[in-house]
């Protein structure tokens, strides 16, 4: 150990300012990177079911109105004959 | 060698894989750099001219040397894609810049941190300051080129180029306290089989590289990871992930 107590650790011989700002950015800037990292993960997961979602109500959309079409095209052949 | 490396080309293989080796490479990262920091800050002994300030060096000289590291791999990545179209390599070149500029600035903060005590002066135009400065740049550039396009086969192409065009700027990073004379020191670890350093500090010093390339490791693959969803996401397996995933979380 170098150091005789805690202050003396904090204080780094008189560089303590400079020593903990390089640790701290260090920390800060990789925790960020991390975090984000990780969290990105889940937003491509959420982001591909929403895409998903909207490609699966325009199926429905686009079959509901084949459907219709359909029936009007019978309905509209009963009238004639 | 081939048929050994033919199915991670596949990307659902490679994202399974991937998930396989993050708790593997999570756990050893916390504890080299548990051990590593613990080791730096408190049972390292201080320069005998430059006192504690030293301590910056565990973190600065990692950085420094895997912020160009991880541009090296990137570029082996940027040519495999241009050369062979392999759309994984595009994923793990955009994984792996955001990664190196993070590295790239703390190299710069904590060189800065160094200097002004040392030196007397945060920043100097020097050739070694300077060009890992461009290093920033040119991962910053990078980045945006990968964000620039909808279609990201294009957008590798533009990013990976960039990169290629970039590596000039490594051996001049390297070679620049050589080159020119500058208030930079010359290297102290790498001197091949005879580092001009004390067993002491250069303990800790092999424990905090070996730590922050592990955690290199840990955070391209979990951005790798995201990059292979996000390209892959017509595909029927991301589907099929996707809907289990949806379905344990509702």
């Amino acid at each position: 150990m170098q150091f005789n107590n805690f202050s003396d650790f904090i204080n780094m011989g008189g560089y303590g300012f400079y020593v903990w700002l390089s640790f701290g950015a260090a920390a800060l800037i990789l925790t960020l990177l991390l975090i984000s990292s990780k969290a990105g993960h889940q937003q491509v997961i959420t982001k591909i079911a929403k895409r998903k979602k909207r490609e699966d109500k325009l199926r429905q959309a686009k079959d509901l109105r084949k459907q219709q079409n359909e029936q009007n095209k019978t309905a509209l052949n009963e009238v004639i004959e | 060698m081939w048929k050994w490396l033919h199915p991670y080309a596949n990307p659902e293989v490679s994202y399974h894989f991937t998930n396989k080796l993050l708790p593997w490479l999570s756990a050893l990262t916390a504890i080299f750099l548990s051990i590593g920091l613990v080791w730096a800050l408190l049972f390292a002994p201080a320069d005998y001219q430059q006192g504690h300030s030293f301590r910056i060096f565990y973190i600065h000289v990692p950085a420094a040397s895997l912020s160009m590291g991880i541009y090296v791999a990137m570029a082996i990545a940027a040519f495999i894609s241009l050369v062979w179209q392999l759309k994984l390599a595009d994923a793990s070149a955009a994984a792996m810049a955001p990664v190196g500029a993070a590295f790239t600035a703390i190299a710069l903060i904590t060189g800065a941190a160094w200097g002004k005590p040392m030196w007397g002066t945060w920043w100097i135009w020097d050739a070694r300051l300077t060009s890992e400065l461009i290093l920033l740049f040119l991962y910053l550039g990078v980045i945006a080129l990968h964000n620039a396009f909808e279609d990201k086969n294009l957008a590798g192409k533009a990013a990976g180029i960039l990169t290629l065009v970039g590596v000039v700027n490594i051996p001049i990073i390297k070679y620049s306290v050589e080159w020119w004379n500058t208030l930079h020191q010359g290297s102290t670890v790498s001197k091949l089989g005879k580092p001009s350093m004390s067993l002491d500090m250069l303990w800790p010093f092999i424990f905090c590289f070996i730590g922050f390339a592990l955690l290199v490791a840990v955070i391209i693959c979990l951005r790798f990871r995201n990059e292979i969803l996000a390209r892959n996401s017509i595909r029927p397996w991301v589907r099929e992930l996707i809907q289990k995933n949806t379905v344990n979380n509702t």
